[in-house]
């Protein structure tokens, strides 16, 4: 069982990266590489609501969405298959997850919340969330497996995030070419990077 | 055509190209251009929803409260793309499959949620309309582009139609076997930047 958990999380890491094997949340992978310690403040932030995120949106499914779900609460409903609703009741778990992880961390780790400032509520838009999301369901994952999944991608993500930001730190000393600065130099960075992590691909634990 | 609807339909092509300029959207955009297919079902599923949406939204934006604002978009996007999704799944399903989980992911692709609150809650709804068609046709553009390439040095093809005879069925191109894989869409897309940039400079970042 162990064994199972331990594959799926470096799978979740290395193998999948959200970020460099399915282009997942590069809008703010893009935006917010500009500096080290600020791609540490997303990708910590990353890490908590996909590891809170995914196992709801794994209990809400299984419990009120999966045809035949609804059986607990009567018996006649053992038929309704709601899962064509689970793209609305996804986003609007992740919208009112990020929303309760704002208050609560504005309220009990205050410097946090400077730190990390707008990225919080960002989060709610960033496709990495609800792509795992969307992940678990198609994969059919379990309670546990959906936890393990959502906090290795998440840290899959924060490790691309912040090397990224790394390299673009020291991008500040190299002669790029005109045209390519900035935005362009930054796609094919992420590019060398992805095939780095091809490196990992048929890995199995 | 007036000069305005023109603006609003074409500037997004290169002058305010949303994934070259504005950096919105990349994200469900490169995994669905290994092949020419796949790009352009998403192509067209996009347009349609950002134009819809933006339709939608303009349409009821005297109504909508501005603190509630993003979760109101959030859901009248959500609702379009389920539709969408449905309809795919009826009438190709194949490519459905094949797109996975992309077409969900259209929901936070920040082109849709970007043009309704930067331009539909501003504007007519008829401009709101062209303007989201207009937004999907400056994406749909770098997909197909980068769709091209990667489909026809990938594998030799076109929509699936063979173009360069592949050495596995006994002809003489080699396939390019990076160009299926993710990282070459980063470096096409970095290269089509650079391009765009060259001919533009105006388009060129701030340092």
């Amino acid at each position: 069982m162990f064994e199972h958990y331990l594959s799926l999380a470096v799978k979740a890491i290395f193998v999948e990266n959200m970020a460099l094997a399915f282009f997942l949340g590069m809008c703010s992978f893009l935006a917010v590489s500009k500096k080290v310690e600020t791609a540490i403040g997303l990708g910590a932030a990353v890490i908590f609501v996909l590891a809170v995120c995914v196992p709801l949106n794994q209990f809400i499914l299984a419990s009120l969405l999966r045809e035949g779900a609804l059986a607990w609460v009567d018996p006649s409903l053992a038929t309704v298959d709601l899962s064509f609703l689970s793209f609305l009741v996804q986003i609007g778990t992740i919208a009112a997850v990020v929303q309760v992880v704002e208050m609560a961390v504005d309220r009990f780790a205050p410097k946090l919340y400077a730190a990390l400032g707008v990225f919080l509520p960002l989060i709610a838009v960033n496709c990495a969330i609800l792509g795992a999301s969307l992940f678990m369901e198609q994969r059919e994952y379990g309670l546990g497996e959906a936890a393990v999944y959502g906090i290795g991608s998440g840290i899959g993500w924060a490790l691309a995030i912040i090397a990224l930001a790394a390299l673009r730190e020291k991008m500040r000393y190299s002669n790029v070419p005109v045209g390519l600065r900035g935005l362009g130099i930054a796609f094919i960075l992420t590019g060398l990077m992805a095939i780095g992590f091809l490196a990992f691909s048929g890995i199995q634990l | 055509m007036d000069k305005q609807v023109k603006g609003v339909l074409f500037d997004p092509l290169f002058n305010n190209n949303p994934i070259a300029l504005q950096v919105l959207g990349i994200c469900s955009a490169l995994a669905v251009t290994t092949k020419m297919e796949t790009a352009l079902v998403m192509s067209i599923a996009l347009t349609v929803v950002t134009a819809f949406s933006s339709l939608t939204i303009s349409l009821i934006r005297n109504y909508i409260p501005n603190s509630i604002r993003i979760i109101v978009q959030l859901t009248v996007i959500a609702s379009l793309v389920i539709v969408t999704d449905q309809i795919l799944k009826a009438f190709v399903y194949d490519i459905s499959k094949s797109l996975s989980v992309c077409i969900g992911l259209i929901i936070t692709n920040c082109i849709v949620m970007g043009r309704a609150e930067a331009y539909a809650m501003a504007n007519k709804p008829g401009m709101s309309f062209l303007d989201g068609i207009g937004n999907g046709l400056g994406y749909s553009l770098i997909l197909l582009g980068v769709g091209f390439f990667r489909e026809l040095f990938g594998s030799g093809k076109l929509f699936g139609i063979e173009l360069l005879k592949t050495t596995t069925d006994g002809g003489w191109y080699y396939t390019n076997g990076l160009m299926v894989m993710a990282p070459s869409a980063f470096f096409l897309i970095g290269i089509m930047i650079w391009i765009l940039r060259t001919v533009k400079p105006e388009q060129m970042e701030k340092e």
